[in-house]
């Protein structure tokens, strides 16, 4: 318990994960709540890289990290620029009107 | 090694009280600030455990570009008006049922794998060579991962060019310079040589 091991590194990225996951079903009005949601799960993704990486004296899981940082990077502006048109023509970016592609 | 469980304890609790607040906060200014708490404090415990240029580029990359291009977006759209039609609560009142369903399944499925993992307890085993952090992973990143560094820095370009066409907007009314049609003026297009009669002056048509 006292010792900080692998596992406590696991645990703390799966809360996030977790959270993340669930704020992406609890906040159906806001779009963006919905991108900083993912921008939590890929959070939890990289602390369970680094740990591992730090774990196994290997460092491709840092370098695989990097990589899912920079692709984090341009998602986050892709999807803000997407949600700043559909704000500017529709007035609104509450996620239950949003139904342009009846999907 | 007190001294990195009481510091793991503290920050990892920092970090998921604050991922906590970005998901059910009222105000989206608000979840801003959390997200860029949970991400500073993830950056203090990669730093702890040894990945120290991670945590660096953590700080830079998240909170210095995504967090701020956050906080542009949330405070130019104006979204302060739909925070107070009472959206958490209902979000929370339909969707709840499915949403724990699935959180739970999901960290039941995580905890399960931490669980049946078998591990030696330390964590803090720093490598017996001079390198640095950095160092060591300039060196793999450069030779081994070069392709897959060149191809991360053309995402970032496809990313920039996208953003920058999808919120482009054409106005009508403004002058515009046209590289082209200046150049392409000549001096007969320009200029022409018109007698004038006396008394009559000279009609322009344009």
């Amino acid at each position: 318990m006292i010792e900080i091991g692998l596992g406590h590194y696991l645990t703390l990225a799966a809360i996030i994960f977790t959270l993340g996951v669930m704020g992406i079903f609890l906040n159906r009005k806001n779009v963006i709540i919905i991108l900083m949601s993912i921008e939590l799960i890929l959070l939890a993704v990289n602390i369970n890289l680094v740990s591992f990486s730090i774990y196994l004296q290997n460092l491709i899981g840092q370098i695989f990290t990097m990589f899912i940082l920079t692709v984090a990077a341009a998602e986050a502006a892709i999807g803000l620029a997407i949600i700043v048109i559909y704000y500017k023509k529709k007035g609104s970016i509450n996620v239950e009107q949003i139904n342009s592609l009846k999907g | 090694m007190i001294a990195h469980s009481l510091f793991f304890y503290f920050f990892s609790t920092i970090a998921v009280f604050s991922s906590l607040m970005v998901i059910t906060s009222r105000n989206t200014v608000y979840s801003v600030f959390f997200l860029i708490l949970v991400f500073v404090t993830t950056s203090i415990l990669f730093i702890m455990i040894g990945a120290e240029f991670l945590g660096m580029i953590m700080l830079i990359v998240y909170v210095g570009a995504v967090s701020v291009l956050f906080l542009f977006v949330v405070m130019m759209l104006n979204i302060s008006e739909q925070t107070k039609k009472r959206s958490i609560r209902k979000g929370l009142i339909n969707n709840i049922s499915v949403g724990a369903i699935v959180g739970a399944i999901i960290f039941f499925e995580l905890f399960v794998v931490i669980g049946g993992w078998k591990y030696k307890g330390n964590l803090l085993v720093f490598p017996n060579s001079d390198l640095s952090n950095t160092q060591a992973l300039g060196n793999v990143l450069y030779t081994d991962y070069i392709y897959l560094f060149q191809i991360s820095g053309m995402i970032l370009l496809v990313a920039m060019i996208g953003a920058i066409t999808l919120t482009f907007s054409k106005r009508d009314n403004i002058k515009r310079q046209s590289y082209f049609h200046q150049i392409e003026r000549d001096k007969d297009s320009a200029i022409e040589l018109v007698d004038v009669e006396s008394g009559k002056g000279v009609k322009i048509d344009d």
